[in-house]
């Protein structure tokens, strides 16, 4: 069984693979490999464009997942308790439908009919609309499988609507939270289009920053930039997990 | 239902707000003050990465007194998408080619140039005041310029090209080796001049016989790229590409058997400018910026550096002779290189350039 | 409040909440949504009935000519093409990230969330970086070729760089996360005492998957199919990049309209076909998913189960 999980990884992680190998090329042309060098993990230190960019799309990306994964579990609860679903789901879930460059620029001109200055705030508020979608996806897609009489039994035994959602509707959607809110934070950590559209050219995510640095294709110190952010990840999640309980909950 | 009401209310608030702000006109023309302190404005430039001086916001503030953020954009399409939305982009100063300054200008969106406040004007060559995008550069001074031609590997063709149409009809052993430009304009370039026609056409017959010619040509390319032909010719994946010239030179820095040529039938003038946006509420420091450009050591830099031809009569004096010999095209002079067209925008008639590069583009 | 009614299987319980207690739950997320979706929306749709202007930006004319226009034969082919590529992507995406979601979710609990965490690790470097990587791998003188060359299985250099192969493969690389987690979400949600009952009750492995595991899958399934196939249609980074520019799919033209013809009327009506195309994709998911699971074909279990569920909603 666990064949096909081992060729995923092998798919997903060829091209990192790449990634990091080329992060150590001497040569800033990508296609030519000119010997091993480390000079280019300094220098994406070096480079305000890439940090500044760095620094707003933590911020961007932490915000988005707070925000998108609590009002996304709230719709999803609202849609199915209260809902036959159909039209407000499909209207819940349609950010995460429409052409990303039609909500980008349909937001930008909106955002400048009502004069709104340009910044993080904007982006924060396009990416938590976008991602609050998948959440809700996901977690439908799990209360559809729930067994509802947990829910009833609570309220039987005499706890309060507030009390049987905390204590039991929560712990049972958990994992459909995490999932949601892991998506939430992967979309808007990549995310490119809207955060374009809505953002001052003062305050560029990475994506931007790196987008504009394509001038001569991807250099060797993109490279090592992703490196580093790959390494980073691996070991914030090592940590995290460690820290939580998470595990248990899925 | 009753909750739809009140979106649909809104909507029509917002509409309304549309419409008639779209109404609000030009404003009034207010000339710049030149005794402004512009150590209280500060700047933001928009311009291509890796194209101007590193320190350049550094050596300008303290030249000036102007704090300047300088962002990047990675072409003329996305801070045109910025800068044309009816809203203040918070961009002061933007880099973008002739024609789009054009169409900038057209649409009200730049400041005219205060000539009292660059006076190192007086460092461009005749030429470049009389370019056909902007004559007397009124709303944008010229920064770069050059032309359109073959780069490729002078050990892999069989014979030098010299015509457009090695490219549009490659010889047998280069099928499968070029690659062409996919920027609508440039695509349409060389058929169009293969045939003698403009660059500048609005004739739809040409554009239709132009379309005709490239859908062949696909047949035989390797790809379309906008950016990374040079590094195909020096891997030798490409034999022979359409190229702008200065980008050409990063190719012979890597490999000396990469030439430029600029077929028989001629080709065009593109030019990247300066243009100061009207929304801007730093002018007379955005001037003082494109004054500071203009001044010859900065535009010799970009000559030395970025390797393209610059207008600049006093700083192309100051290039080192080396450099201009290892690149041959930085040594085409303003009356050769005015000998090409000059590209301006086509207004209404433009779109029907992006529909020949997306024809071209999506046919199987 | 909630009735009293015992329940007991096979009942179906009313549902009797008031409708005030969904506010708190429905106003934060709607609001959002119809002024940061609906009204932008609308905006830009609003647009697909006027003019371009001279140089660009929009002439307030009414007219029908851009959607006169979507009727020439390229964008029809392009809208087509488009569909094509996206729905062989959905299915590639299902069949790698089916047995994947589920390999996962029969790890051992401890595992489960690095496991999933390994899925979505690469997607948080940077798009461009891991389409420059496959540019890298794929183009003729590039690794696989090379690696394939240097083992003998080749004489020379497949061509897989700039075609429409390179494209599917850049897109489903990209969006296979957006297929695995709502599957993973939905099978991980699955009650293990169903799965249990089924094989005390005789069911070989095969069976119980058939049987109980797939159905109950379904929904998620469909989520996931709708995840990938929609962006994979507005993807114009992809096809540039990996297609060398030789394959056009809507992303491209709706991006062409809005920033290099500036058309943004024209632009706006692509996009409202598009649109229209995908909302219709989802009307047909919800649909075939409340089929599947409810309908006379579902297995009856599932059946009961669904009623409770749907009587609640």
């Amino acid at each position: 069984m666990n064949v096909p999980l081992w060729l995923t990884y092998a798919f997903l992680y060829l091209p990192i693979l790449v990634v990091v190998i080329m992060s150590f090329n001497a040569s800033k042309n990508l296609f030519i490999w000119k010997g091993f060098s480390l000079q280019w993990y300094p220098a994406v230190f070096a480079d305000d464009a890439v940090m500044v960019g760095l620094r707003n799309t933590l911020i961007v990306a932490t915000s988005v997942t707070v925000l998108a994964t609590i009002l996304g579990t709230l719709m999803a609860v609202g849609i199915h308790r209260y809902t036959r679903g159909g039209l407000v789901r499909a209207f819940a879930i349609a950010p995460a439908l429409l052409p990303d460059l039609l909500l980008a620029i349909g937001l930008l001109s909106l955002f400048s009919l009502l004069s709104v200055t340009l910044g993080l705030h904007t982006v924060i508020i396009a990416h938590t609309t976008f991602a609050m979608a998948f959440v809700t996806a996901i977690v439908l897609a799990r209360l559809a499988n729930l067994d509802p009489s947990l829910e009833e039994a609570s309220r039987d035994l005499g706890a309060g609507a507030v009390r049987t959602f905390m204590r039991v509707t929560l712990p049972q959607l958990a994992p459909g939270m995490v999932a949601g809110a892991l998506l939430s934070f992967t979309l808007s950590l990549d995310e490119f289009v809207i955060a374009f559209f809505t953002t001052a050219p003062t305050t560029p995510t990475l994506p931007i920053a790196i987008y504009s640095m394509v001038r001569f294709g991807v250099t060797p110190e993109i490279n090592a930039l992703a490196t580093m952010l790959l390494f980073v990840s691996i070991f914030a999640v090592i940590g995290a997990q460690r820290l939580t309980k998470v595990t248990d909950a899925l | 239902m009753r909750y739809k009401a009140v979106p649909l209310l809104a909507t029509l608030a917002v509409a309304t707000l549309a419409l008639t702000s779209c109404a609000s006109g030009a404003a009034s023309v207010k000339t710049l003050d030149p005794k402004a302190d512009i150590t209280k404005q500060k700047l933001v430039v928009s311009i291509w990465a890796d194209y101007y001086p590193k320190d350049l916001a550094a050596t300008f503030e303290k030249a000036t007194g102007v704090p300047v953020t300088i962002v990047n954009h990675a072409t003329n399409e996305d801070v045109m998408g910025k800068l044309t939305t009816g809203a203040d982009s918070g961009i002061d100063v933007a880099f973008v080619s002739g024609q789009y300054a054009q169409a900038l200008n057209e649409a009200g969106l730049l400041e005219p140039i205060d000539k009292a406040l660059v006076p190192n004007e007086k460092n461009l060559y005749p030429e470049a005041e009389k370019l056909a995008y902007d004559p007397g550069n009124k709303y944008s001074e010229p920064y770069t310029w050059g032309t359109t031609g073959l780069c490729y590997r002078s050990d892999l063709v069989p014979t030098a090209p010299t015509s457009w149409n090695d490219l549009l009809k490659p010889a047998p052993g280069l099928v499968g080796k070029t690659t062409m430009l996919s920027t609508e304009r440039w695509m349409a370039l060389p058929a169009l001049k293969a045939e003698g026609k403009s660059v500048n056409t609005t004739n739809p017959n040409d554009l239709a016989a132009a379309k005709k010619q490239l859908l062949e040509t696909k047949k035989t390319l390797l790809a379309f790229d906008d950016t990374t032909f040079y590094t195909k010719l020096v891997s030798g994946e490409a034999a022979m590409t359409e190229a702008w010239d200065g980008w050409c030179n990063y190719g012979i820095t890597d490999d000396p058997k990469i030439k430029f040529v600029v077929p028989s039938e001629g080709s065009d003038l593109w030019t990247d400018t300066m243009t100061v946006l009207k929304t801007s509420k730093n002018k007379e420091a955005a001037m003082a910026f494109v004054n500071y450009i203009m001044k010859p050591e900065i535009q010799a830099w970009v000559a030395t550096n970025i390797l393209y031809k610059v207008p600049n009569a006093a700083a192309m004096k100051l290039v080192d002779p080396a450099v201009i010999a290892a690149y041959p095209n930085l040594a085409m002079t303003p009356a050769e290189l005015t000998k090409q067209e000059v590209i301006v925008d086509r207004g209404e008639f433009s779109p029907e350039y992006t529909k020949l590069a997306t024809e071209v583009m999506a046919a199987g | 409040m909630t009735s009293t009614t015992p329940t007991s299987p096979g009942a179906v319980p009313r549902r009797t909440r008031r409708g005030w207690a969904a506010l708190p739950f429905l106003t934060p997320g709607t609001l959002m949504l119809v002024l940061f979706v609906l009204v932008p929306l609308l905006l830009i749709l609003g647009y697909s009935f006027f003019k371009r202007g001279r140089f660009g930006g929009v002439v307030f004319t009414f007219s029908f000519d851009n959607f006169v226009r979507l009727a020439d034969p390229l964008y029809l082919n392009v809208i087509a093409t488009s569909v094509g590529i996206a729905a062989v992507v959905t299915v590639l995406a299902l069949l790698i990230g089916y047995p994947t979601a589920l390999a996962i979710v029969r790890l051992p609990a401890k595992w489960r969330t690095i496991a999933l965490v390994a899925v979505l690790l690469p997607f948080w470097t940077n798009f461009l970086i891991r389409t420059y990587a496959w540019i890298l791998l794929l183009n003729n003188a590039g690794w696989i070729n090379q690696g394939l060359e240097a083992i003998g299985l080749i004489d020379h250099p497949i061509k897989m760089l700039y075609t429409q192969q390179a494209v599917v493969v850049g897109l489903l690389y990209m969006y296979l996360p957006l297929m695995i987690l709502p599957l993973y979400s939905s099978l991980a949600s699955q009650d293990a005492q169903l799965t249990e009952a089924a094989t005390n009750l005789g069911s070989g492995p095969w069976r119980v998957f058939r049987t109980v595991t797939l159905p109950l899958s379904i929904p998620g399934a469909l989520t996931g199919c709708v995840f990938v196939f929609v962006p994979a249609m507005s993807n114009f980074v992809i096809p540039e990049l990996l297609g060398g520019g030789k394959t056009v799919l809507v992303g491209n033209l709706v991006r062409d309209q809005f920033l290099k013809a500036r058309d943004w009327p024209f632009g706006a009506a692509l996009a409202l076909v598009l649109t229209i195309l995908l909302v219709a994709l989802l009307v047909a998911q919800q649909r075939a998913s409340r089929r599947l699971t409810e309908g006379p074909r579902a297995p009856r279990a599932q059946r009961n189960r669904a009623q409770k569920v749907v009587s609640r909603a």
